[in-house]
């Protein structure tokens, strides 16, 4: 039985960030969570769903955030305990839901875990989302350990229900994706029924100013229940001048930088685990003494902001009080924090010598990495049909020789922008805006615009973002050709089902909404395409590129690290006595231009070879090989 | 329980694909069963296979410690490709780190498709022990075989070296939890295998030419 459903309070296990979120949910008794998968995020709803049977809980992939959030929000409008949880981008899609119900009001405990991407890890940006409690007026809470995410997680459902108002859980990825000492709680229970009840409307004028005056004080009342809260706590000297103040992962590397310092004497460290709105008086009382303080926190100086704010309301009581951090140049507002950067900023300012390592071992060492390791880059997985598909797109792209690109967007498409992908892939931002960035070049012929553009997403994304823009493009009959990449699940994240799946959250059969539907409901000509056919998929999209108006192209091919899991693959190898080298004049084409890891260059004997470890049969290279020498095992010749 | 060094810092480095967080997850476990605090912590980039991945591991008595390891601080490093061991020692390592490697090298698309030159391993390992204190070069897979469970015999390996306060004991519960069942006894034997080539062979001590730490 796994640590989560694991019905032994006190027992401390290991315990991933994600997973301690999961488990705190399920301690308060979570009846419904939805969420769209995205790292670092996704495994908390992936560990809800694997008990959500036991505990009699309700779990989905939505479509995308905001429809994840107003799901879960109707549960808890019901009186039920709901939890949505995302990646950083997402809380930019749910941002509009956000922005009313803060003001309507909730009923059951409803708790939003965004985990951020500090160092956009696997991310298209390290936005940090806990902006968006300070703009929303939600509570905010910041764990800086899995125990404290576990039991913040917890707690959060009971202020979420006091305050009758969601509240925010930002976890970043170091945390979510960290595994620690977590000591477990108690399972509830008592489970709870649905009934909807009372009025939830924002609405224009005197009743949406009425609410937001509302929604202050509940801010304050928020305010008040973190004075006392567990998550605040002082470590150090009772007298010291200089004081940390930080919160989430901050806190860990400000205690091992103090420690490495040898300055648990003489600095303070005050750990802030409820971040907006802060806890006033506690911090207040805490820095009554002190003359100097440092900030740490990761990415934007959002703590820093607001005690700066407060250090200048109570001017009077606490005097000047010097402030060191993002502002003042001692850290920066951006990448990931780590004990390191702590370290250097506190001795800057102490005037001490943090130990270095040995300059001529790091010269030496760094010497030896730069000469002996080649580089690895990321790659689409051998079989790959994304592969495939964009090297269709970059040879009909060639024929039809007008100079066109590609809008990408995210998932694994994205690896387009590279080499395996041919570096077709010219602009990448949100989710969705392939679609919609081609829209507008689509209408760019009045100004002597004649690229052709190729909008390419993945079916999950289609799903999630990409309709809206669809159909502008059909109204407006913008000139754009989109291509669909449907491998049949939201494959980058860990291939979670999506809406053409056939799958639920529980993995269960589900209805599916088909891709080539949606498009002839909106009334765009579209094509469906086996991109392992590639000499077929190459002229279709041609002859594509030559019309006008909106297209659909899905090249459908399921991602081959699953279906290799599935099938037994047929086995290819390369005739040796038939690939000619670079007497060919392909110029290893298969191993150098196609770029698949399951095609070796054979140093020895100057030809290519298949790895048959690493090759997952798509025989897609055998297709194209000039000289035919790419077989089957086991085949007539 | 006291450690010799506290924290003991341990980095498990690989390549996507190769379960490197598996097991980093197993070590981990194992260390909470002999009451330690764990900390471990994964780094990867955007791709699932084929790029670089490490894992921090921290051990402590005393307290919980952040996920990552400050850079020099590495005391053990289990490299499960040989040139990520290099790659890892150059950003984590010091005069006094151990290294258990596997010589086995996972070739980048960019030397597959005869772009780059991988370095001869022997060349590779002989460089590593310039710069540490001890190589030991477990070859987790042999001629032939697939590479399946190489990971655990890396886990078997270091569990052999007796560098970590970890009992054999408090492995193998750990290696029950988390394998599924259909597996157990191939990962048993993978890592059984990992302690003894750990402990048959004697460490290679590599000619250190740089300044040990004080």
């Amino acid at each position: 039985m796994g640590a989560l459903e694991l019905d032994q309070p006190g027992k401390t296990v290991l315990m991933m960030g994600n997973e301690a979120v999961a488990r705190g949910a399920i301690e308060a008794g979570v009846d419904f969570c939805a969420s769209y998968p995205g790292t670092p995020a996704t495994e908390i709803l992936e560990s809800l769903a694997r008990v959500a049977e036991r505990f009699g809980i309700y779990a989905e992939w939505s479509t995308n955030e905001i429809v994840s959030l107003e799901t879960a929000a109707a549960a808890s409008l019901a009186g039920l305990r709901a939890l949505v949880s995302m990646k950083q981008p997402g809380v930019n899609v749910c941002s509009d839901f956000l922005m009313t119900v803060n003001i309507t009001g909730i009923n059951g405990g409803l708790v939003l875990v965004v985990a951020d991407d500090p160092r956009a890890m696997s991310s298209i940006n390290e936005q940090d989302s806990r902006n968006y409690a300070r703009y929303a007026d939600l509570p905010l809470l910041e764990p800086a350990d899995c125990q404290e995410a576990k039991d913040m997680t917890r707690w959060a459902f009971e202020l979420s229900e006091k305050l009758r108002l969601p509240c925010i859980l930002r976890t970043v990825t170091r945390l979510s994706h960290s595994r620690r000492n977590v000591k477990l709680g108690d399972l509830p229970t008592k489970k709870r029924t649905a009934k909807f009840e009372g009025v939830y409307i924002s609405r224009d004028q005197d009743l949406a100013v009425a609410q937001h005056a509302a929604l202050h004080q509940k801010l304050e009342q928020a305010r008040e229940e973190f004075e006392a809260s567990q998550f605040n706590f002082y470590v150090g000297p009772r007298k010291a001048r200089f004081v940390i103040v930080t919160c989430g992962s901050g806190w860990v590397y400000s205690r091992e930088a103090v420690a490495a310092l040898r300055l648990k004497g003489k600095v303070g460290i005050l750990k802030i685990g409820t971040t907006w709105p802060l806890p006033e008086r506690f911090i207040v009382d805490h820095l009554k003494n002190v003359t100097e303080i440092l900030i740490v926190e990761d990415v934007d100086p959002f703590l820093e902001q607001n005690i700066k704010i407060l250090l200048a309301e109570q001017a009077k009581t606490l005097g000047p009080i010097e402030v060191y951090g993002a502002k003042s140049g001692h850290l920066p507002a951006y990448g990931e924090m780590n004990q390191d950067k702590v370290t250097q900023a506190l001795a800057s300012i102490k005037g001490l010598k943090p130990r270095v390592r040995d300059e001529k071992y790091v010269e030496k060492a760094k010497e030896l990495a730069l000469a002996y390791i080649p580089p690895r880059m990321p790659t689409f997985c051998p079989g790959c049909p994304h592969r495939a598909s964009m090297w269709a797109i970059k040879s009909a792209l060639k024929l039809d020789g007008r100079d066109g690109f590609v809008a990408g967007d995210i998932g694994c498409s994205s690896i387009g922008t590279g080499l395996t992908g041919y570096f077709q892939v010219k602009t990448i931002h949100c989710m969705g805006a392939g679609i919609g960035l081609a829209n507008g070049f689509g209408k760019l012929d009045r100004f002597a615009f004649n690229q052709p553009v190729i909008a390419v997403c993945g079916d999950s994304t289609f799903y999630h973002a990409a309709i809206p823009a669809l159909i502008n493009a059909r109204v407006h009959n913008s000139n754009v050709l989109m291509v669909v990449l449907d491998n049949g699940g939201t494959a980058m994240t860990g291939f979670q089902p999506h809406p053409g799946s056939g799958l639920d959250a529980f993995g269960q059969p589900a209805p599916t909404v088909e891709i080539e539907n949606i498009c002839g409901g909106i009334g765009v000509e579209f094509k469906v395409r086996d991109p392992f056919e590639i000499s077929q998929a190459i002229e279709d999209l041609y002859d594509m590129l030559q019309d006008s108006g909106p297209r659909v192209m899905i090249f459908r091919r399921r991602c081959f690290l699953i279906e290799a899991k599935e099938k037994l693959q047929k086995k290819y190898y390369v005739d040796q006595s038939k690939c000619i080298g670079d007497d060919c004049g392909c110029a290893r084409f298969c191993s150098r231009v196609f770029n698949c890891p399951g095609i070796i260059w054979d140093q020895e004997a100057q030809k290519a070879k298949i790895d048959e470890v690493v090759c997952t049969g798509c025989g897609v290279c055998a297709t194209l090989c000039p000289e035919g020498a790419i077989l089957v095992r086991g085949a007539a010749p | 329980m006291t450690l010799e060094k506290d924290p003991l810092n341990l980095i498990i480095a690989g390549v996507g694909g190769q379960g490197n967080i598996l097991a980093s997850q197993i070590v981990a476990t194992a260390g909470i069963k002999e009451w330690l605090y764990v900390t471990v912590s994964e780094t990867y980039g955007a791709s699932q296979r084929g790029g670089p991945v490490m894992s921090h591991v921290r051990f402590s008595a005393k307290a919980q410690c952040g996920p990552l390891i400050p850079e020099g601080e590495a005391d053990i490093i289990v490299g499960l490709e040989p040139i990520e061991a290099l790659r890892i020692i150059a950003d984590y390592g010091n005069p006094s780190t151990r290294v258990i490697v596997s010589p086995n090298p996972i070739y980048p698309i960019s030397v597959l498709s005869g772009q780059a030159k991988y370095p001869p391993v022997e060349e590779v390992i002989q460089k590593l022990g310039g710069l540490v204190a001890e190589v030991r070069v477990v070859k987790a897979i042999e001629e032939g075989e697939t590479g399946l469970a190489a990971n655990i015999v890396m886990v078997g390996a270091l569990a052999g070296s007796g560098m970590v306060p970890i009992g054999m004991k408090n492995f193998e519960e750990s290696l029950g939890e988390i394998m599924s069942h259909r597996d157990l006894d191939l990962n048993l034997r993978a890592f059984k295998k990992g302690v003894e080539l750990a402990r048959g062979k004697v460490a290679v001590p590599a000619p250190v030419k740089t300044r040990k730490r004080k």
